[in-house]
This record gives structure tokens, C-alpha cells and sequence, in this order.
């Protein structure tokens, strides 16, 4: 994966620039030690490493107004960083950049239990968003498995979705507001507390630009009622043509579960070999969780299983109790941990039609054996996003580049069936040679364009998302 | 030759590429402003490209008519979940509604206070920007986060970066059946406070209305045992409001606003903080409201003339004037510049109206 080669000029004018900054944010806010600045060298996709120039960790809006204006008046790049927790490589700086990281906004600003909103700082984790509401018995929808660390910012960055997207929706369908610095430090506020407003919807638009347009310091994100229960079912089948077949079978049916998790044999075993949970050895397993009262959970359930049965499953398992239902939980929560495990693994994130979900599986067999490497595969099946784990061996010598040269194809092979690269974890460095695969080149220019507008002079975060080729004429201007 | 009605995109595109003056994006003209120039109709890009009712998506031609999808869509026992409002007798027009009038303007109608607006169920679109060129974004998945989102950026445009020609969306199933409890004698204050307390509630309201003088109204979707259930469950939160009654469906009455339709007068659309919008009304002084999205939005008729940026002063919110002499909404410096900014980049030449 190539970078930008640094900016000879840039880099001769560190001490400067530092000292710029300095000049607009606390002591403390400024980081310029190499060592200290080893710690933003990377997100989680930790096999590109590169330290910035410095990182700036600013606590409110018209701080990072004041430090962008500096860094738009000295030409340098700038790299947003939510909690780092990117798959795609979003928050990966080049050598002559500037680390914003927002870590330190984590602010609840507002809350409105009448208008249902929380307003936060960016900074704020996904699940301290929940839990600042939960005690009224409310929750922030989006869930991504990273949820733990991952910050508000990245999620708006990325549109990051999550297991229970069937039912509500990914970001986008949950932001309500951003307060926003542009580059040049102009402050905008975008949306609020109100369901539209006239004029173009600029909050859809920066909704998952991955930190191109601009910084997002604040957010005003919808919450939900908890609903009273949720109970899921285990169902385990010979095939995945057949477990396809069900979920499409389901979804026909007029239920709309929360969720509809698949896995197939090669992470069944994993995750039983590492979580102990329990699950039967076949094919493919679908995990179909709903919500409601006790009485809404059983019926949609026997409606469920009445489905499942006319696909001939090898196991069909509910859980009695909160205690089964964790437990059938407990292996697709560790699947990736029981990857991790057992391998090196490359996560892919590509999102396919529901009904190509067969024919998809079986390519992605066959590439496996043509490459020599093992897939795994696990993924939101509801909506068609599959996370495909690619099993390799970082220390032999090609293994990754081989593991990049499948990943590759497997995407390709989701673009031509009528899917897409990325569902939920954004484009950032890793598929951004790969964008030309889904897009001709007006479908391109066109969201350049939308960045012209929002950063003329291309200093945001500008070597992600895009061809580097595509983008070079305007990251050089 | 005031009006064109290209058959193809290709067609389109050429048209875009000869025009000097403004052209008039329309569909159905059921819905949306009707500014002078050509009429650009779209009803030759009509169509449904795919319907796959067991992944809950369907792509068709921007001139495909409404009425043709919902029929489609019913026969499988799916709906579009947005609930398109139909306004033409709210604002006297005639015309059939199209897909791509109803996502340029971002229709959407009761339930979109619980499962989106139009644009949330836009998944991709094809269009034709003032160059004359077609751009493809999004795609027909549900998840998919490749690039920027010009879908939603070209839902609710109006027509002024582009000309949709073909728009994927998602489709939901029709619940089993609906119930509808109103409670009666309510004032503003009141009545928002109870649409609140029940939209708060774990029991996925998907209507939340008030029509002052007459309701205060709550839909509950789904499987009957499910519905009976949840509307048992609804009338005790909702107890210190009164006891209410189960009623016959206001839905489709409330979606198109049908109290104010017919009357003569200025007409408002207002997008607000739901627990503002009494003390906003209160400061209106309107002949007759409709709160719908239990609050967040508010329909008003106004004697003509009146001076309703005066009247409304700062809110959190958005006004906009349907018919009158309103002005039009004024956006922030900043905000103004950035669309500004799209419109130029969309539409160099400044073809659209």
C-alpha cells in the first residue's frame, strides 16, 4: 500500500509549525517527541505503520478551529483520529502530517429525554453514549463490534453500522447534528435536534466522508427506547445454499429481527475451539435474534423456527433463559478473537446482495484454494455485509501480499454480483485502489468535486479513499 | 418548446449539454416549488429495474409512478416504509406522483418519526449533473460505506445538482395489521408531552400526531396478538393523559395534511424540536396547525400576509413557506457557501432552476 512521499518542506519546517500550534492550545495538547509520537503511528490496521510530524490533542471546538487555521496557513496535512480502532487504515498519517486526535472531547453536552437526543462531544466512545442514557432506559442504536473504544468521530467518519443494523440503521440513519471545523477553521453547525430542514443535506454527505470534509467536534445523535426483551435462536444447517435460502426465507415472512448473524464451518470451529460455546459442527449456522415482550418474542420466534424447519436444520436451539442466550451469543462475540488466535487474519468487510449469498460463498471457496490460504467466514447476513477472514502468516515472507491479493478478489467478486467494498469499516487506505473497481471515473470525479468544496486545498486527511493517482493533480495544488 | 420529455438517459444527457437557460426538473409536479423555465419532465425513465422482495430492495426509473410501486410492492406484502405523503389536495395540484419527485424532495410521511425519512432508504442512485454527465453512487446493498454518500446529498436536492434517473431503495414488510388510540381534550403542551412519553416508551409507536381541537393519535404496527399487547401497554403510560379510544385509521389523513387542505391562506411547513413546537405555535398565532412526528413537525395555515419570521423569532428549527409570501430560508454564511459551492460544482452552467 503506497503513501504520498512526505513533503520535503514540510518536514524542514517542523520546529515551527510546532511552535505555531503551541501558540494556540495548551502545553499539554501539543505532541512533538518522537517517542510519545509512536503512539499514533497507527489504527488498527497495525501492518502500516508511519509517525506523523505531530499530534494535536485539542478539548474543544474553537481549539481545533484555532489549530486547523494554523495548519491550513502552513499547507500541512491534517489526519483526523477518533480512537484509532479503523480497520481500513482511516486514521493513518503520513510523515509531514498532523495527528488531530479528538480522545480528549468526551463531553456529554445534552441530553433531551422528550426530543430523544443526546448532544456529546466527538471524542466520546460508542458505548459510554449508551450508557450515559441507559439508566432512563434508553440506548444508542449503532453498535460496531469495536464499540468498546471506538470513538463518536470515527463512527461518523466511517457511517459505522454494527450487528443490529436490519432493525436500526447505521450511523447515518442516527446522526441528528454535527458542529463541524472546516480546514480553514470555520465552524459550522450542520442539523440538529429537528428531523430535516430545507436546502441540501450536507449532514448525509459528511456522514462517512472519513474525515475529508472536516472535523467533527460535537454530534447530536438520536436514542432510542430499550425495548423490553431480546431472545436469540441458534439454528445450524448442512449448507450454505440452504441457511441462504432461510434468511431470505425470513425476511419474505414479514419478521424483522434485530439480527442475522452467520458463520460458516471453518469459524464454527474456531470459535469452539477458543469460546467452548457450545455450537453444533456443520456447515453454516445462523444466529436470528428478536426483540419485544416475552409474548412477541415467542411468536416471532415460532414463526421463525417454523421457517427454519422447512430448511431441514441440522440443530435449531433456543435459548431458555438469559444465561443460553449468552452463551449462543458468546462464539460469534469471539469470533475474531478465536482468529486471532489460531492466526494472522485480514478482515474483510464487503457487502453483497442477500440472494447471491451462495454463489458468493462457493467463489470465495474456490479462490481460497486457488491463493493456498484458509477463509473464514462471519457476517451480518440480514443485511448481505460479510466480514470474510482471510487466515495467513505475517511472518512468511509474501504471505501478506498474498492475503492483500485475495482480500482483493473477494471484493471484486462483491461489486460483480451487484454488492459493494465496504459495508461498514470505510475505504481509508486499504480498498482505495479498489475504488475504480466499483466506480468509473465520473461516478469519482464527482466526490472529489464534493471535496473541492469542503477543503479546496486538499490538506484533510488526503491520501485515503481515493487512487492516489486520481487525486494527485489536487493533493499537489 | 416549453416542455421535454426525454425517453432515455442518454436523451437526458444531451438535452442537459444543449441547455443554455434554466430547466424545470419535474416528475408528477404533484409536490415541490414549480420555478419558471423549460419543463424537464421525467415520466420517460420509467420502470422497475429489479424487485427482490427476500433482500427487501427495489430499483426502478425516476419516472416510475408511485402508484405502480406501491401496487407492485403490496403484492408481495412489502411497502415503501417512509409513507409517502400524497399533498396534491393540500396544495391543489393535479398529477401523478413519481420516485424521483417524491426522494428529490425527501418526502416522508407519519412513520418516518420512528423508521426514517425517505432518504434513509435511499441505497443508490443513477443522475445526470448540469455537465451532462451521468454519476452512479451507492449501489442496491444496505450497508455501504464505499466513498461519500451523494444519495442522501442528492435526496432532498430539488432537482438543482441533477436529474435522478434511476433510485435503488429499501423496501420493508407490511406489518400484519395497525391500531390507532386517541386521546381527546388535550392542549398543545399536553398533547406533545403525551406524543413524547409514548415515542419514549419500549413499544415502537410509528404514528405520533395531534390535530388540536379534534385528536391526539398513536399507531401501533405489526403482528395482531403483538399490537394488542403493546396498545394495552401504551394506554398505561399514556394514563395521566386521559383513558382513550381506539379509533379507525387518521393515518392517511394526517400524511396528507388533509385538515388544511382547501382553505384558503399562507401555508408553513415547520421542522422543530418537538418540545418546543407548542410555545412556537402559541407564538404563530396560525387559523390551524397539524403536529405530526410527535412534535417535530408542524403544519400551519396563516392568514395571508402574516409575518411569520416576525412571529417565530429564534427557535431551534427550520421554517419554510409553501404558499405565500414567505421568504425564503435563509441559511448561514458558512452553510450557504458550502452549498453554493456543490450547486457550482453540480451545475457549472446554472441549468437548473
Amino acid at each position: 500500500m503506497d503513501m504520498p512521499r512526505p513533503d520535503a518542506a514540510i518536514l524542514s519546517r517542523k520546529a515551527r509549525i510546532v511552535a505555531r500550534l503551541r501558540e494556540v492550545l495548551p502545553a499539554d495538547a501539543v505532541v512533538d517527541d518522537l517517542h510519545e509520537l509512536r503512539a499514533y503511528e497507527c489504527d488498527a490496521l497495525s501492518a502500516y505503520r508511519c509517525p506523523p510530524l505531530a499530534a494535536i490533542l485539542p478539548r474543544s471546538t474553537a481549539e481545533v478551529a484555532a489549530a486547523l487555521k494554523v495548519c491550513h496557513d502552513e499547507g500541512v496535512p491534517v489526519v483526523p483520529r477518533g480512537a484509532g480502532t479503523s480497520l481500513a487504515g482511516g486514521a493513518l498519517p503520513t510523515a509531514d502530517s498532523v495527528i488531530l486526535g479528538v480522545a480528549r472531547m468526551n463531553a456529554v453536552l445534552e441530553v433531551s429525554y422528550p426530543d430523544r437526543f443526546i448532544r456529546v462531544q466527538s471524542g466520546r466512545t460508542n458505548l459510554s453514549v449508551s450508557g450515559a442514557v441507559e439508566e432512563e432506559g434508553f440506548f444508542y442504536a449503532p453498535d460496531p463490534s469495536s464499540q468498546l473504544a471506538c470513538a463518536i468521530a470515527g463512527n461518523i467518519a466511517m457511517n459505522s453500522g454494527g450487528a443490529h443494523c436490519l432493525k436500526y440503521g447505521v450511523t447515518t440513519n442516527n446522526l441528528l447534528g454535527v458542529t463541524m471545523v472546516l480546514m480553514d477553521g470555520t465552524v459550522v453547525e450542520i442539523g440538529g435536534p429537528w428531523m430535516d430542514a430545507p436546502g441540501l443535506d450536507l449532514l448525509g454527505v459528511v456522514c462517512g466522508s472519513e474525515g475529508q470534509l472536516g472535523v467533527v467536534t460535537e454530534a447530536t445523535l438520536r436514542i432510542l427506547p430499550k425495548p423490553e426483551g431480546a431472545l436469540p435462536v441458534l439454528m445450524g444447517f448442512d449448507s450454505s445454499e440452504v441457511a441462504g435460502a432461510c434468511v431470505s426465507d425470513i425476511i419474505k415472512a414479514g419478521v424483522l429481527p434485530v439480527a442475522i448473524e452467520f458463520m460458516d464451518r471453518p469459524c464454527i470451529e474456531a470459535c469452539e475451539a477458543f469460546a467452548k460455546a457450545g455450537y453444533p459442527m456443520c456447515e453454516a449456522l445462523l444466529i436470528v435474534e428478536v426483540e419485544g415482550s416475552e409474548a412477541e418474542i415467542r411468536h416471532q420466534l415460532d414463526l421463525i423456527m417454523q421457517i427454519a424447519r422447512r430448511h431441514n436444520p441440522v440443530e435449531l436451539r433456543e435459548a431458555a433463559d438469559a444465561d443460553q442466550a449468552k452463551r449462543i451469543w458468546l462464539g460469534r462475540k469471539s469470533a475474531f478473537g478465536a482468529m486471532g488466535q489460531i492466526n494472522d487474519y485480514m478482515c474483510l468487510d464487503g457487502t453483497i446482495p442477500v440472494s447471491s449469498l451462495p454463489f458468493v460463498l462457493k467463489r470465495i471457496g474456490e479462490l481460497s484454494r486457488d491463493f493456498g490460504l484458509d477463509v473464514a467466514n462471519v457476517f451480518h447476513a440480514g443485511d448481505g455485509n460479510m466480514h470474510p477472514l482471510i487466515l495467513y502468516n505475517a511472518n512468511l515472507p509474501g504471505d501478506q501480499e498474498k492475503c492483500e491479493a485475495l482480500g482483493a478478489e473477494i471484493l471484486k467478486l462483491c461489486v460483480e454480483v451487484g454488492g459493494c467494498l465496504t459495508g461498514e469499516h470505510g475505504v481509508g487506505i486499504e480498498k482505495r485502489d479498489l475504488m475504480a473497481v466499483q466506480y468509473g471515473p465520473a461516478d469519482l470525479e464527482a466526490q472529489l468535486r464534493v471535496k473541492d468544496v469542503f477543503d479546496p486545498k486538499w490538506l484533510l486527511n488526503p491520501a485515503k479513499v481515493f487512487p492516489l493517482q486520481v487525486t494527485a493533480s489536487r493533493r499537489a495544488g | 418548446m416549453n416542455k421535454m420529455r426525454p425517453a432515455s438517459e442518454a436523451e437526458l444527457c444531451e438535452i442537459i449539454r444543449a441547455a443554455s437557460g434554466p430547466l424545470v426538473v419535474r416528475g408528477g409536479g404533484t409536490r415541490g416549488a414549480l420555478p419558471a423555465g423549460v419543463v424537464l419532465e421525467t415520466g420517460g425513465l420509467s420502470g422497475v429495474t429489479l424487485y427482490e422482495p427476500g433482500a427487501l430492495t427495489l430499483v426502478a426509473g425516476a419516472g416510475t409512478p408511485m402508484a405502480d410501486l406501491e401496487a407492485l410492492l403490496a403484492a408481495e406484502g412489502q411497502r415503501l416504509a417512509f409513507e409517502v405523503p400524497d399533498l396534491r389536495g393540500l396544495l391543489g395540484r393535479e398529477g401523478c406522483s413519481t420516485l424521483g419527485g417524491v426522494v428529490a424532495e425527501n418526502a416522508s410521511g407519519p412513520r418516518r418519526v420512528s423508521v426514517g425519512a425517505c432518504r434513509d432508504f435511499c441505497l443508490g442512485v443513477r443522475f445526470v449533473d448540469g455537465r451532462g454527465e451521468v454519476i452512479r453512487n451507492g449501489g442496491r446493498v444496505m450497508k455501504n460505506v464505499t466513498g461519500y454518500d451523494l444519495v442522501k446529498l442528492l435526496a432532498g436536492s430539488r432537482g438543482r445538482l441533477g436529474v435522478l434517473t434511476e433510485v435503488a431503495l429499501k423496501v420493508l414488510p407490511r406489518p400484519e395489521t395497525e391500531a390507532t388510540l386517541c386521546l381527546t381534550g388535550l392542549s398543545d403542551v399536553q398533547a406533545v408531552a403525551a406524543l413524547s412519553a409514548a415515542l419514549g416508551s419500549p413499544y415502537e409507536v410509528t404514528g405520533a400526531a395531534h390535530l388540536p381541537g379534534q385528536g391526539t393519535y398513536l399507531r401501533i404496527e405489526g403482528f395482531e396478538g403483538s399490537v394488542r399487547y403493546r396498545l394495552e401497554r401504551l394506554r398505561g403510560v399514556l394514563a395521566p393523559y386521559g383513558a382513550g379510544a381506539e379509533v379507525a385509521s387518521p393515518w392517511a389523513a394526517i400524511r396528507d395534511v388533509t385538515a388544511l387542505a382547501g382553505r384558503a391562506g399562507d401555508l408553513w411547513r415547520l421542522s422543530l424540536r418537538p418540545s418546543e413546537a407548542p410555545g412556537v405555535v402559541a407564538r404563530l398565532g396560525a387559523e390551524a396547525v397539524v403536529y405530526d412526528w410527535g412534535g417535530g413537525l408542524v403544519w400551519a395555515l396563516m392568514a395571508p400576509g402574516s409575518d411569520v419570521a416576525g412571529r417565530l423569532g429564534r427557535f431551534s428549527g427550520h421554517a419554510t413557506c409553501l404558499r405565500g409570501a414567505g421568504a425564503a430560508p435563509t441559511e448561514p454564511p458558512a452553510i450557504a457557501a458550502l452549498t453554493g459551492g456543490l450547486r457550482r460544482q453540480f451545475d457549472p452552467r446554472g441549468v437548473f432552476a
